[in-house]
């Protein structure tokens, strides 16, 4: 039972391994299946339909957009999260938490409760004119919304990890918060941010229940990739086939992105807290574990 | 301690899995290994616009056909014909259209002709109160008015379609739903001024949007074909709920949920 701590221990049961081996599969067995569907003959046609392209770029547009109001709102978050010291503040770190595991159709409906016509911010909306139900607009909102806690996690964990003593040095150097922010901190937790920035961009192309929900469904406005491929199942199964190879071969650069490279994106930054980086892998956080 | 915990939840999660597993192959086994009272089960599948009629029907069939109990599925018709297609257990087919339909018979999977039982028309949805003033269907092609259609993809859409090229009037829709229930969902949250759904759709929605008919919409009525599956286990079954569905306390319950009647 008991197991000497410093020997790196490898042993693993065999029934581990066999369903670890099933685990694989659960994954992987169906991403062949969708390759073997593949009506190559037609690939580029059926992906470079004008529909096709309108939602290919549609997607990378709004999810660019929303990984970076996801930065620009996930990063104070996560420092006040991480850092600050204030009522309440697990129920809010568990409240920004939520968009993971609520169904993406709740949030939709959330966020038509927020923003639309009859919603809470609806009214004050009209006055000022805009309009956002339909838009482009809403997409990136719905995007952002369940993107948000992959960004905000990451960060979380790299800011626990990373400690406060650089800060508390230059704190003492003299220099104000401004300063120690943009100086010390970013810097230090800039691997965790670029990879929480991936992670979102991955979840915000992938969007699909909250935007159908909320923002609806128009060529070249609201229809996404992944609504494209809904769409286009009803008809032409070849062509909804070929565009999800498409999604799944864009994820499989954004995870190779984040994970794939020897080092992964923690490496790239100084890494204070020196090479002991074992810690509890957090969904957001996992990026950092590479040792 | 910590690894008591592991193994809990290890075999938490496998004891779900296998649960899940079980859930899923019960229904076909429980209907082959039922010994006593040798109870059938009719599977139907049919279209998501016919839940409340089917449901009520199912309950009729039940009761005049004691040890027979009905199982519904209810989806798009697209799905339905898929999964039939792709060889789901199913003894009853009930498309909203026949296009679908179609994929079924033209797979050799249907027993006889499909029969029309029901026929549906598009009407204006607007939200309780009609705050945007819509009185025909030339009103859906005015300015900054948010209307919601299907997509030509889907049935509901094509009828749309349809109709809007018989009048002569352009739609630009600021949204092509995947599915009528999107249409209504957007019509019903206030979120759209009007969307075009089916009559059936309006009565369902109960007091949440009016109504406006028009008398374009004529043009596209959509044909609803029941039929009998050949993979049926029990072909009886299948021929009494279809005669249910056609005779007139079949018709009467359609009638009722806004749907027209069957042609043939």
């Amino acid at each position: 039972m008991k197991l000497r701590a410093r020997q790196p221990y490898t042993g693993i049961p065999r029934w581990v391994s066999g369903l670890a081996v099933l685990s694989a599969l659960v994954v992987v067995l169906p991403l062949v299946a969708i390759v073997a569907r593949v009506n190559w003959a037609n690939f580029i046609p059926l992906v470079t339909s004008e529909s096709a392209l309108d939602a290919l770029g549609l997607s990378l547009r709004t999810s660019a957009a929303s990984t970076l109001l996801c930065i620009v709102l996930g990063v104070p978050l996560a420092l006040v999260l991480a850092r600050g010291s204030f009522p309440f503040q697990r129920l809010l770190r568990s409240l920004v938490l939520l968009p993971l595991v609520l169904p993406p159709v709740v949030g939709g409906l959330a966020l038509l409760y927020t923003f639309g016509r009859q919603g809470l911010l609806g009214g004050a909306l009209q006055v000022l004119g805009i309009q956002i139900a339909f838009s482009t607009t809403a997409v990136v909102l719905a995007q952002t919304f369940v993107a948000l806690p992959f960004l905000v996690v990451s960060l979380e964990g790299a800011l626990r990890i990373g400690g406060q003593k650089y800060e508390a040095v230059a704190a003492t150097l003299g220099a104000p918060p401004g300063v120690v922010f943009r100086r010390v901190t970013l810097p230090l937790i800039l691997p965790g941010l670029a990879s929480g920035a991936v992670l979102s961009f991955a979840r915000s192309l992938g969007e699909f229940g909250a935007t159908l929900t909320f923002a609806g469904s128009l060529q070249g406005v609201t229809r996404t990739l992944p609504l494209e491929i809904y769409l286009q199942r009803e008809t032409d199964p070849d062509a909804a086939v070929a565009l999800s190879l498409v999604l799944v071969a864009v994820a499989v650069a954004v995870v190779a992105l984040a994970y794939g490279r020897p080092g992964g994106l923690q490496r790239q930054g100084p890494a204070p807290w020196g090479g002991s980086s074992r810690r509890p892998t957090t969904p957001g956080a996992a990026g950092g574990t590479v040792r | 301690m910590k690894r008591g915990v592991t193994t809990a939840v290890a075999a938490l999660v496998l004891a779900a899995g296998l649960a899940g597993c079980a859930g899923s192959s019960a229904p076909a086994g429980s209907a082959g290994t039922s010994s006593d009272d040798a109870a059938t089960t009719l599977t139907v599948f049919a279209a998501a616009s016919l839940k409340s009629s089917f449901t009520e029907l199912a309950e009729t069939f039940e009761a005049q056909h004691p040890g027979t109990r009905v199982s519904l599925s209810f989806a798009g018709s697209s799905d339905l014909a898929t999964q039939i297609t792709q060889g789901a257990p199913a003894d009853v087919f009930a498309s909203a259209d026949t296009k679908n339909m179609d994929k079924v018979t033209v797979a050799g999977l249907a027993e006889g002709e499909p029969r029309v039982f029901a026929t549906n028309t598009l009407a204006i949805a607007v939200p309780a109160g009609n705050p945007a003033r819509v009185t025909g269907f030339q009103d859906l092609a005015r300015d900054g008015l948010r209307l919601v259609t299907c997509a030509k993809q889907v049935p509901c859409g094509a009828a749309a379609a349809t109709v809007a090229d018989k009048a002569g009037v352009t739609l630009r829709p600021v949204s092509e739903e995947n599915a009528v229930t999107d249409v209504l969902g957007k019509v019903t949250s206030g979120e759209a001024d009007a969307g075009l759904v089916y009559v059936t759709d309006v009565k369902s929605a109960g007091g949440r949007v009016d109504s406006i008919p028009f008398p374009e919409a004529g043009a596209a009525v959509n044909s609803y074909p029941i039929a009998a599956l050949s993979g049926a286990k029990n072909q009886e079954a299948a021929k009494a709920f279809i005669n249910l569905v056609l005779g007139s306390d079949g018709q009467q319950v359609l009638a009722k949920a806004g749907f027209g009647a069957g042609g043939q």
